[in-house]
């Protein structure tokens, strides 16, 4: 079928199989290599993108399910599409606390991140956790992650 | 990896009435998608072999929340995450927005739909596994077998329904609206299951659920729901627990309603439930009562033995929860023990 959506504020249009998934759509058909595979069934989250401003698993979205819609992956975080120059917030935060060991799980956690921002500006600590509980982190824990995402939302509200 | 085999059609009717033709038209070789968070696991796993698939989420008639004087209705499109955070929905039918808050992790609640969740295939350690696990073990009967891996005589399937929603609208009287070429039928929650793992729906393979009816509680009713899970975060049910009951200002209990689910192919109803003065006494039978009737079964990935233990202290938080008086912090096996 031919597909038209937005990826990162660009206007898309592709042949694609419907029921291909929207991480392969993303990773091979428009090279976004940012979203990982992880468990491929929905319950590590290393996939998530936003789905018209909503983060989803994209191993799970079959990709003619995103026809009309503004899907956004992590490339587009540093891509001032926020309104910022470089980074996002959540960007900088994570290296400013080492909130990442080998990478894999960053980009979910930066997108889920990115929408606990847009909607909720001043989240407390348990929010932050309740946010980030679809993405699951296999190295170390998620202190530095909660950190990382905690002290980013204090730069966004200074 | 875990990718789709596009063998099939997808279909995206815009009315009910061609979602209806559609299923006139398939039937059973139609399978029906909404928010998909159930459906392509299964569907990755080869537990279902589709000609066509119909999609439903542009079909506008079944999104919304109506708040009727006598009732609340909801699309089968209305999302789980909207119901968890809808605060006139907290407000009246707050044991049905902390189910839904519970359903699986953020990502799937921002995908996942009422329908669906009532729609949900059951679960089994044997049948939730790849085609290449399940076929080294030859299969099993609800998928590619002829035996159940589970029960002591192996000819009865009882994967789990595992739906968070379901025991909640059957402990508040909820009615499902269900659309089919024959016209529209109405029915309970509780009877939309059916005591078979294989397939739990009483639904027709032409028909599509399209409306949750949930009567507007009165002043004197209360209501909880408690889920335990091996994952705070995010897990199907190990077990699940719906209360409600009326309570006047002199503390007295009645009409009492307790459902478990995750103990067998359809949620379970408590009978025989006191009524009288709520004290810790009180509560405390509902537990024995609810202990008695619950046999925990070893298709789900947690000690039976355990998990029944757990049941009267899953009643005891569903009456807290009722009361107002509520942990924030989701019941798991971490913080159970």
């Amino acid at each position: 079928m031919i597909l038209r959506f937005q990826v990162n504020a660009t206007d898309v249009e592709l042949d694609v199989l419907p029921m291909a998934r929207l991480l392969d759509v993303l990773r091979e058909d428009l090279r976004l290599t940012g979203s990982k595979e992880g468990c491929g069934e929905g319950e590590c989250g290393a996939c998530t993108v936003l789905i018209d401003g909503r983060a989803v698993n994209s191993c799970l979205v079959p990709v003619f399910q995103v026809a009309g819609a503004k899907v956004e992956t992590v490339e587009g975080l540093a891509s001032g599409l926020h309104g910022h120059e470089r980074l996002h917030p959540v960007q900088a935060a994570f290296l400013e606390h080492g909130a990442a060991q080998c990478g894999i799980c960053t980009p979910g956690f930066l997108v889920a991140a990115a929408e606990l921002l847009a909607h909720t500006p001043h989240p407390t600590r348990l929010e932050v956790r309740e946010a980030l509980a679809g993405n699951l982190c296999r190295c170390t824990g998620y202190q530095k992650i909660v950190d990382a995402v905690a002290n980013a939302l204090g730069r966004q509200g200074s | 990896m875990l990718r789709i085999a596009p063998t099939f059609e997808v279909l995206r009717p815009e009315t009910l009435d061609e979602v209806v033709n559609l299923l006139d038209q398939h039937g059973e070789a139609a399978r029906l998608i909404a928010g998909g968070t159930d459906f392509v696991p299964n569907l990755k796993h080869g537990l279902y072999a589709p000609e066509v698939v119909i999609d439903l989420k542009g079909v506008s008639a079944l999104r919304g929340i109506e708040h009727r004087p006598e009732s609340l209705v909801f699309g089968a499109l209305v999302g789980l995450h909207e119901m968890e955070t809808d605060t006139r929905v907290h407000a009246v039918l707050p044991s049905l927005s902390r189910a839904a808050s519970l359903v699986a992790g953020p990502q799937q609640r921002r995908m996942g739909t009422l329908g669906g969740n009532l729609c949900l295939d059951t679960r089994c350690v044997y049948i939730n596994q790849t085609e290449f696990w399940r076929g080294a073990l030859g299969g099993c009967l609800k998928k590619d077998g002829d035996v159940c891996h589970v029960t002591v005589t192996g000819k009865k399937c009882v994967a789990a329904a595992s739906n968070d929603t379901a025991p909640v609208l059957i402990s508040l009287g909820a009615t499902v609206e269900l659309l089919s070429p024959r016209g529209v039928r109405h029915l309970p929650v509780d009877e939309l299951y059916i005591n078979d793992g294989i397939r739990n729906l009483a639904l027709g393979h032409d028909e599509v659920l399209t409306r949750v009816f949930v009567p507007r509680p009165g002043p004197q009713r209360r209501m909880g729901f408690e889920k335990l899970r091996t994952r705070g975060a995010i897990d199907f049910p190990l077990l699940n627990c719906a209360l409600a009951f009326d309570l006047d200002e002199a503390e007295n209990l009645s009409e009492p309603v307790l459902i478990f689910s995750a103990v067998a192919a359809r949620p379970r109803s408590i009978s025989q439930l006191p009524v009288g003065r709520l004290d810790a006494a009180l509560i405390a039978e509902f537990g024995q009562r609810a202990f008695a009737s619950v046999r925990p079964l070893t298709n789900i990935n947690a000690d039976v033995d355990w998990r029944r233990e757990m049941v009267p202290h899953l009643v005891s938080r569903a009456f807290e929860a009722a009361l107002g008086r509520a942990s924030a912090t989701p019941f798991s096996l971490s913080n159970a023990r």
